[in-house]
């Protein structure tokens, strides 16, 4: 079953009177327990593309359906609530909130979800250990190397138990070393737990493990490859 | 980037965490309390800059009031009482033959307020007062002095002599700024030269007795005082004869109400009974004006403040907007990021008002004990009737006007940056450099 589906997608900018298209009637389906990646050139639109599967970009035209919900038409308070209960960002530059611990970034989407504390204690330490950061919860971003930051960054996004989570080059800022570990702790999950990982890259890297390849060339879907 | 000094960490204690915020409300508290700490350096400025505001704004209206509420007292206490009555001529134009009618009922009426602590018996003379080398005019107040002693307290500033306790005829109290002017001390030989009940010019010698010296040198100037039997005889007025009967009060706040209701007891009678703001409207304006003056000075300066506050706030919110757009993607609505920018603000300033206001508290009470030594301004003062040892002081509720205030400005100077966090696009924001 699709957990999430793109008809006619289309994204049009306006800069400068110029009218630049991002992305051009993509019409993509995703199941439960995929590991894809979406590649593409610099300014293919595979940011664009994810931003609006993950509702925090909206299209000019065409609709986004996740669970059959088309959030494309949500009214903004009803999506944010969306978001926070139904998908994962995991960003290229960890984003974590740097005065917070490593366990209290993870619990702080349950915090919004408004969770016991006994609910986020359990989850938040559940979940670092399966990242491998049992030993190091309560210490701050600050004190975690990069690839330790964004396994915490994976733990947040899988806090809130959502449908799928929206990788934006989650390797990039990684060395060779942090970004094999990262993806090898990903991949598990998508195997052990059949989450769904979406990613945006150019790491070949992370090409190599996914099951399925979606090229986007100039805002259209060039190639869509299952292994 | 520098891990955060664990000293600011706040644990919100579990008994608080039934209050309605819920769980996620004290989240978000943790949350904008640790923020203020992210930048020390730029938290702390801000921090000092209202504490030296609220320090600043607090000495001031505490000097004022100490200043105010001194003269008030020594107004009441020494020049006018909380009331006094006055045949309905008397006050324009100080005729001798201006008193007190019914002075005997009058009396029996005020012998039986519970409201009234005591009422001294006046007869008031327009006189000049001549020495070998010179000569003023001035007011003469002829006193029963055992009964003025509970009204005002003259008798306290006597700094050479005494206050009528010798029983010689015709002895005069005199302040010591008269006796410079007139060029005289202890047991000089005064005459004293005014209109008689006949119409007649009369004068009297007097030895001076006592000198006394109050805070209000223009009052001194022209107020002395002898006997009211020696001043009667002079005069030729008889022993009943009152031209102001002054009262005081256990309590000034009843003082408007005792007036009114003097005034409807004796509404067919010929007197004028005033408060002591009816006699020193300006003393009345000053009082009532400073009820104000905590609201207007403090407004000025956190209004100054808020600039700054704005600003860091600004600051802050730009350093995160890569922050705020994940945020915003993550799922916390608009109205929890504004409130977390509007708590951010409200702590930050609350932080700064409670150093502030604690260091007032003990500055005020300090110089509440011992005392602003103006010396060096004391003849300009006295000329106002200004002390010039000022004892400042600030009441409790001021305190929590202050702190109410404070969340006012904070709440008032979070619109504009926690306006500005909302207005983030999470797309672009999350990819900010």
């Amino acid at each position: 079953m699709n957990i999430i589906e793109t008809k006619g997608l289309t994204k049009v900018y306006h800069e400068n009177g110029n009218e630049v298209i991002a992305i051009d009637d993509i019409n993509l389906s995703f199941e439960q327990g995929e590991f894809t990646a979406v590649v593409g050139p610099s300014g293919s639109g595979k940011t664009t593309f994810l931003n609006m599967v993950g509702g925090i970009d909206s299209p000019t035209s065409g609709e986004i359906r996740i669970d059959s919900i088309n959030i494309s038409k949500l009214k903004s308070s009803k999506l944010i609530d969306f978001r926070m209960r139904n998908i994962g960002f995991v960003f290229q530059s960890y984003n974590l909130i740097p005065v917070l611990t490593a366990r209290e970034n993870v619990e702080f989407i349950m915090f919004l979800q408004r969770r016991s504390a006994e609910e986020r204690s359990k989850r938040s330490n559940e979940l670092l250990n399966a990242v491998g950061l049992g030993d190091r919860m309560d210490s701050r971003p600050a004190k975690l190397s990069g690839g330790q930051q964004q396994r915490v960054a994976v733990a947040r996004a899988l806090a809130s138990r959502p449908k799928f989570i929206l990788a934006d080059e989650p390797t990039a800022n990684l060395d060779s070393k942090a970004a094999e570990k990262l993806l090898d702790i990903m991949e598990k999950l998508n195997h052990d737990e059949n989450i769904t990982f979406i990613f945006s890259t150019h790491d070949p890297r992370v090409v190599k493990k996914a099951r399925r390849v979606i090229t986007l060339v100039d805002g259209k879907v060039a190639s869509d490859e299952k292994k | 980037m520098k891990e955060q000094n664990k000293k600011f960490k706040l644990t919100i204690p579990q008994s608080l965490k039934l209050l309605p915020f819920g769980e996620a409300g004290w989240g978000l508290f943790s949350l904008s309390w640790k923020n203020i700490w992210r930048n020390k350096t730029r938290s702390l400025i801000i921090i000092f800059a209202i504490v030296f505001g609220i320090i600043g704004g607090v000495g001031i209206i505490a000097f004022m009031n100490g200043l105010i509420f001194q003269r008030l007292e020594m107004a009441i206490g020494n020049e006018v009482s909380n009331i006094q009555i006055h045949n309905s001529h008397f006050q324009s134009n100080k005729e001798l033959n201006d008193t007190i009618f019914n002075i005997t009922r009058l009396t029996s009426v005020l012998d039986t307020s519970k409201k009234i602590k005591a009422y001294s018996i006046r007869l008031k003379s327009v006189t000049m007062i001549n020495s070998a080398n010179s000569g003023e005019g001035i007011m003469l107040n002829g006193i029963d002095p055992e009964k003025e002693k509970k009204v005002t307290r003259i008798y306290k500033y006597i700094k050479a002599g005494n206050y009528f306790q010798d029983k010689r005829k015709n002895g005069i109290v005199i302040s010591e700024k008269l006796a410079q002017k007139l060029k005289i001390r202890m047991r000089s030989k005064v005459v004293v030269t005014m209109q008689s009940s006949s119409g007649n010019i009369t004068n009297a010698a007097f030895k001076v007795i006592g000198i006394y010296l109050t805070s209000n040198s223009t009052f001194d100037g022209h107020n002395a005082y002898v006997r009211k039997s020696d001043l009667a005889a002079v005069v030729g007025f008889g022993s009943q004869a009152a031209h102001e009967i002054a009262i005081s009060v256990y309590d000034d706040k009843e003082t408007e109400m005792l007036v009114s209701s003097l005034k409807s007891t004796f509404k067919n009678d010929k007197i004028i009974i005033e408060s002591w703001s009816d006699i020193m409207p300006e003393l009345g304006l000053l009082n009532g004006v400073m009820d104000y003056m905590l609201y207007i000075f403090m407004s000025i300066i956190f209004l100054a403040l808020s600039f700054g506050i704005i600003n860091t706030m600004l600051m802050a919110v730009m350093d995160r907007v890569r922050e705020i757009g994940m945020l915003m993607a993550v799922g916390m609505n608009k109205t929890k990021i504004f409130l977390m920018i509007m708590l951010e603000t409200i702590l930050l300033m609350l932080t700064g008002s409670f150093v502030g206001l604690v260091l007032s508290f003990a500055m005020v009470n300090f110089f509440k004990k011992y005392g602003i030594d103006l010396s060096k301004f004391a003849s300009g003062m006295s000329g106002f009737g200004f002390s010039s040892t000022v004892y400042p002081f600030l009441e409790t509720a001021s305190y929590l006007k202050i702190i109410i205030m404070v969340i006012l400005a904070g709440i008032i100077s979070s619109i504009f940056p926690a306006r500005k966090a909302l207005m983030l696009n999470p797309s672009e924001a999350i990819r900010k450099l």
